[in-house]
């Protein structure tokens, strides 16, 4: 869904800079979860901008609906009763794609161009160079993408890029009642986490912090959670990290390998224009030798 | 001509049909595989029609060069069994690589070099087949855990890395010894190209056993 081509600072399969002369200042979505009451306004926001209509499923016996992300869900409200200090609580997390510092999907992906990453941090999906190979949702660590039937695109949440590049904030938080969602600078989010995390503190949630993974390298998606040292307990990934097993297999590993045929071609030539052929030397006739009839 | 007439059959006719079936299903696999293993190769696309063709084609492909894989390695299974002269055959490589073959032990219809390659082309293959299918989503990959398609996916690249690899020594090695091609295309070798390079394979056509 690009819109404009001058900021990218990433570029999925590319192995030159990509066009970069204007540089954005970083931006984040804060997901405060502490100030959700699970409305889903947002959810119902992301449809309307993006103008999308998923199919109604079931009722699985949860306010969670759809049961999960799909490609034309880009944000799920998901619930969870829990009783980590033995008394229940129901933790409701808004969930899509956090806009990675370090991008698995986009060092995944074989498609040039299908995923770029702005200069302001969004990571955004280009479906008209996507050939829906799924090597994306085998490197996202937070299990975002999705690919569809329909058309074989990956889709996920743009972070409303498009009203982002004219200085909207994304649809979400246009939509949310109770400011549990705030959009702006990184820097601006982390501030305002910080305050939020020691408001919450004094308010007897002495484990509540701020979800910023560095193993990412930090999200543009960062969430304020009252249980910071047990992510588990909404689904997060405790440090999520570009998997060591795609670092291998998208890493140095490849150049190598190539080379590796390059030379292979290399000393066969070299062999074949020094040692030379291996031809047959007794070309006699020999009719003897012919095998029995 | 002073040439020997060609009078020993090699391969019939649907082992030959078979092979050149594998090497076509290989390319094609191949070269739409290579397309997505780096940037740089991403140009192979263009072969295909683009890239969600490539994506496309790669994996039947893969699964037609398999199964005819397979259908020839029956044929020739029990002919790649590693014998004792064989491991002598592979400390001589020096020998092999300097075309003198003479010094060698007799090798059978596959010497040792061809066996070697054999059980590569098995291996990587059944990795490949097995790997790809963990990471083919259109069909399977969302019935395996993240970490397990992560796994697959590094697997497939290393098995392909092997298997192009091999291949290219196939190649080479059918160049480098003359009347290799002649035999998987029209079928036949001549006696001196049988008893030059697969002395105990001609002694047994001699004896009537093979
Ligand atoms: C046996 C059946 C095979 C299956 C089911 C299979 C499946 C796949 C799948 C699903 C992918 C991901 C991209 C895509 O969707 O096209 C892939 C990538 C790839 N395949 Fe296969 N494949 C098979 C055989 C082969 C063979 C025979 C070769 C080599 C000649 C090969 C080489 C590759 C390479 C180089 C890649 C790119 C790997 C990377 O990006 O790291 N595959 N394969
Ligand atoms: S599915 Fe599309 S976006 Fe995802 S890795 Fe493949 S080409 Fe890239």
């Amino acid at each position: 869904m690009a819109l404009q081509s001058l900021d990218i600072v990433a570029r999925s399969a590319t192995t030159l800079p990509p066009p970069q002369i204007r540089h954005t200042e970083e931006v984040a979505k804060l997901i405060d979860i502490s100030k959700c009451i699970g409305c889903k306004a947002c959810q119902a926001a992301c449809m309307e901008w993006n103008d999308l209509r998923d199919e109604v499923g079931i009722n699985f016996g949860s306010y969670q609906n759809p049961a999960d992300l799909t490609p034309a869900s880009w944000t799920l409200m998901r619930f969870y009763e829990v009783e980590p200090d033995g008394e229940l609580e129901w933790l409701i997390r808004k969930d899509g794609c956090m806009h990675c510092a370090e991008p698995g999907c986009l060092e995944a992906c074989p498609s040039p161009g299908a995923i770029i990453k702005y200069s302001n941090g969004i990571v955004d999906f280009v479906e008209e160079n996507c050939i829906g190979c799924g090597y994306c949702v085998t490197g996202c660590p937070f299990n975002i993408p999705r690919i569809s039937k329909k058309d074989n695109k990956a889709y996920k949440c743009t972070l409303c890029s498009d009203r982002v590049a004219v200085g909207l904030e994304p649809a979400c938080v246009k939509a949310c009642p109770t400011q549990a969602l705030v959009f702006g600078t990184k820097q601006a989010m982390l501030e305002h986490a910080a305050e939020r995390v020691a408001e919450l503190k004094e308010r007897g949630f002495k484990n509540a912090g701020v979800y910023d993974p560095p193993g990412v390298g930090g999200t543009h998606v960062i969430y304020v959670l009252q249980h910071a040292d047990k992510p588990e307990l909404y689904e997060l990934p405790k440090d999520p990290k570009i998997s060591p097993l795609v670092r291998l297999w998208k890493g140095i590993t490849k150049p190598l390998a190539l080379a590796a045929f390059g030379l292979s071609i290399v000393i066969g030539f070299l062999h074949y224009v020094s040692v030379g052929p291996n031809e047959v030397k007794e070309e006699k006739k020999d009719t003897d030798s012919n095998p029995p009839a | 001509m002073s040439r020997e007439e060609d009078t020993i059959v090699r391969y019939t006719a649907s082992e030959r049909i078979n092979h050149w079936i594998v090497a076509i299903a290989f390319f094609a696999a191949g070269l739409s595989g290579l397309a997505l293993f780096h940037p740089s190769l991403f140009f192979l696309a263009n072969l295909f029609g683009g890239g969600p063709w490539t994506r496309i084609i790669h994996p039947w492909a893969g699964v037609v060069m398999v199964i005819a894989f397979f259908l020839m390695a029956r044929w020739m299974w029990a002919d790649n069994y590693l014998t004792a002269e064989d491991w002598q055959w592979l400390k001589q490589i020096w020998d092999v690589v300097g075309n003198k073959e003479e010094r060698l032990p007799p090798a059978g219809r596959y010497n040792a070099g061809q066996k070697m390659l054999f059980w590569t082309l098995v291996a990587s293959l059944v990795l490949l087949l097995v790997s790809g299918a963990m990471i083919w989503y259109g069909y399977f990959a969302l019935y395996f855990p993240l970490w397990a398609r992560q796994l697959a996916a590094a697997v497939h690249a290393f098995a392909a890395f092997v298997l192009v690899l091999a291949i290219i020594v196939h190649i080479y090695a059918s160049i480098w010894v003359k009347g290799s091609i002649r035999a998987m295309v029209r079928g036949k070798v001549t006696p001196a190209w049988a008893r030059q390079h697969h002395p105990e394979w001609y002694r047994e056509i001699m004896e009537g056993k093979a």
